[in-house]
């Protein structure tokens, strides 16, 4: 079987990180799997402006920062259109690549699997089953990855920080939303956003207002709405759940008790800087861990 | 293309499917008219996915007769056009004494249904079978043939055995006039000899073609609730309610694709297509389910659907040739039409012999089609390599490609979805999404 000291699952920012912190500490033999077929991860569709403060000290576009990450991580064994099926034992995993079904093991295993928004199915949102409706990620590949435009005036639903990098994705694809509703009561966001969307984009956002069902017969129609215990009808052409993070772990079914994980695979959602500084250091436990 | 047929089928259904197959098979010609973009568009498109064994089917029926050929038949042909079968076995659940009461009475009939092999659980039993059933299980019928089987893979595999027998499947072909003269039928642009209407939830719709209709579809909508792939191992069997007489009930099964799931509701609705869910019914389902086995209170929901169901205001299937006008009707096939879809062909087979003139002496050497297999517990093309596009379920480029091309090329990306799986796991395409309909759109640009 195949063996390596670290063996680290997932090359967004986290996993990058952890892999060439971990060879600037001496230990070499690092691999990077990686399921897509370019490194990167999720910034490498986020097309807009704000990556890399915490860790670069400058902002630049996600796909620029992916790409410094990856060209920075130019050295590191980087093992693309590679999928971890799952653990089988402590340290050993099952993984797919374009030859078949193998087995690799290692000293220690990160999983630096990310994070995505929640699916409209899992928050049990009513109506017609329709194209259409897609989270803020699925809507930055089909407008930074395919140049494609999905819809033209779409309803936006979330309250964070995410939610306004949909509407900066619908700006550059020319797509007009018809305005972003929040259930909760207040905005997880920087309070210039919601000033921002309205007076620079004319695109209203409203919260209190939840979302309970989205209609139509081959294309999306109208959504419905509760305020104030009150019923309504929007038009729209098309819905982005925003937000709602979910850590991507469906590998920890089968991991080991202690696996040791980074990044936004964690829980948490913090942008691609905070992601690279915090796997930094847990490279250095490892590192020391290893000795 | 000919356009003079023996025979055409109004509706890609199942049941429509099945029943081409059959008459393919015999050596007639024969076409389908579907009036949506791919096959199973309408009532095929979402059920519970079993294979019934007709334990609780009324007495004497045309539907308990048409699933035991059914079932039967589908036994046999699996392997040959590689259809999986997962045996988990039901057991229908008593959670209350007065359903403890009927156990008996489900004992007897599925005996006089023919179905020899019920029988009774105990409470110790049942939690011996099923231990991460609720506590409060008090007992319960063990069903040992009711098995899982893939809803979509089945038709779609009865669509190409017909088409390799030389029947025609037009797609996107609605049906809205017909002329009966000199004892042939137009329609379509097509002529046929025999029309046979498998129009499922507009069955009473194109009756109307050749009479007024005697039966009016009233859909009953069900919704369900898919559970995540770790929820599969909570339960082993298809967990069944005690029946009550106007619906089999909340089922709780594993699917062929590593899920558990739960539903139908069964609810009353005037919509005929793309049938809508609603957060509250949904919500109360997922309590169920939880109530049932409370280790589901950990698992996340991957997916939610509604399938509508063509009934009508009879309760057992309506099957009639009308001789004088070269016509048969296979209307109010509701949940167990995957099931009874074999079985009804068989049975139109025999109504069309004494109707309409014998079948063929000499039916051609039967050619079986394989469908690529999408079940979990058997061999997926990613076990020999390929690249992944779809990650949650592990669907491969090669799949995709296979599912887009061939004689009956995915109709549109639920056609797709359908035929390999993709973008139906738990990030529900938040990953694959832009790409698999990139790949679609690659395939069908060009397609006349």
């Amino acid at each position: 079987m195949e063996n390596h000291d670290v063996i680290i699952i997932g090359a967004g920012p986290a996993g990058l990180s952890t892999a060439m912190r971990l060879r600037e500490l001496g230990v070499k033999d690092v691999v990077v799997l990686e399921r897509e077929t370019k490194a990167g991860g999720v910034p490498r569709h986020c097309g807009h402006f704000g990556f890399g403060w915490e860790s670069h000290k400058r902002l630049m576009s996600g796909p620029k920062f992916a790409k410094r990450m990856a060209s920075a991580a130019n050295d590191i064994d980087i093992r693309t259109s590679t999928t971890v099926l799952e653990f089988t034992m402590r340290n050993s995993l099952r993984v797919h690549s374009s030859k078949g079904i193998s087995d690799m093991s290692a000293k220690r295993i990160v999983l630096a699997t990310g994070t995505r928004e929640s699916s409209r199915a899992a928050q049990l949102i009513g109506g017609n089953r329709l194209p259409g409706v897609m989270n803020t990620g699925t809507l930055q590949q089909y407008v930074y990855l395919k140049n494609q435009k999905p819809f033209s005036n779409p309803m936006i639903i979330g309250n964070e920080w995410v939610t306004f990098s949909a509407l900066l994705t619908c700006r550059h694809a020319g797509i007009k939303p018809v305005g972003i509703f929040a259930e909760e009561q207040k905005l997880d966001a920087p309070w210039f956003f919601p000033l921002g969307a309205k007076f620079a984009y004319g695109v209203p956002v409203q919260t209190k207002t939840k979302l309970i069902a989205i209609h139509g017969s081959t294309r999306v129609e109208a959504v419905q709405f509760e305020r104030n215990g009150q019923r309504n009808m929007i038009a729209c052409d098309g819905v982005i759940l925003s937000g709602k993070f979910k850590p991507e772990n469906a590998l920890l079914a089968t991991a080991p008790s202690n696996i040791i994980i980074t990044g936004n695979a964690l829980g948490t959602v913090h942008t691609a800087g905070a992601c690279v500084v915090n796997a930094r250091a847990l490279a250095e436990t490892i590192a020391k861990d290893l000795q | 293309m000919d356009k003079r047929f023996d025979i055409a089928v109004i509706g890609g259904g199942v049941v429509g499917l099945a029943i081409l197959r059959r008459f393919a098979m015999s050596g007639l010609k024969c076409v389908l008219l579907e009036k949506g973009a791919d096959i199973l568009s309408g009532a095929s498109k979402g059920n519970s996915a079993l294979l019934h064994t007709g334990f609780d089917a009324p007495a004497k029926s045309i539907e308990l007769q048409c699933m035991k050929a059914g079932y039967a038949e589908y036994i046999e042909i699996r392997q040959k056009l590689n259809l999986p079968l997962l045996e988990t076995g039901a057991v229908v659940a008593a959670w209350t004494e007065h359903e403890l009461a009927a156990l008996d009475g489900i004992i007897k009939k599925a005996h006089a249904n023919g179905v020899a092999d019920v029988k009774k659980l105990s409470q110790i039993e049942l939690r011996i079978r099923e231990p991460q059933l609720s506590k409060s299980v008090l007992g319960g019928v063990l069903v040992p043939g009711e098995h899982v089987i893939d809803p979509w893979s089945a038709p779609l595999a009865y669509a190409q055995q017909a088409i390799a027998h030389g029947a025609v499947i037009m797609r996107n072909t609605e049906v809205k006039a017909a002329e009966f003269k000199k004892d042939e039928w137009q329609l379509a642009g097509i002529t046929a000899r025999v029309v046979i209407n498998a129009a499922g939830l507009f069955g009473d719709h194109v009756e109307a073609l050749v009479r007024p209709s005697p039966f009016t579809i009233k859909p009953r909508k069900g919704q369900f609730v898919v559970f995540d792939k770790p929820a599969a191992k909570l339960a082993r069997s298809i967990i069944l309610p005690v029946p009550n007489e106007r619906t089999k009930g909340v089922v709780l099964f594993r699917t062929i694709f590593g899920n558990l799931a739960i539903g139908p509701t069964a609810e009353d609705t005037d919509e005929r297509e793309n049938g809508s869910t609603d957060s509250a019914t949904l919500e109360k389902l997922k309590a169920r389910a939880i109530e049932m086995v409370p280790a589901l209170g950990d698992v996340n929901v991957t997916a939610v659907y509604a399938g509508l169901r063509p009934a009508t205001e009879q309760k057992d299937y309506v099957i009639e040739a009308l001789k004088d006008q070269n016509w048969i009707t296979v209307a109010g096939i509701r949940s167990t039409g995957l099931t009874g879809s074999l079985g009804i062909a068989q049975h139109l087979a025999k109504l069309y012999a004494k109707n309409f003139g014998k079948l063929p002496k000499k039916p051609p050497e039967p050619i079986f089609t394989p469908v690529p297999n999408l079940a979990e517990h058997s061999i997926r093309p990613y076990m020999k390599g390929g690249e992944i596009v779809c990650h949650c379920e592990w669907v491969t480029r090669g799949e995709i490609e296979t599912a887009c091309s061939g004689p009956l090329p995915a109709g549109d990306l639920g056609g797709l979805k359908r035929r390999t799986r993709a973008m139906m796991g738990r990030c529900q395409g938040f990953y694959c999404g832009a790409e698999i309909a990139s790949l679609f759109k690659e395939a069908a640009h060009g397609k006349p």
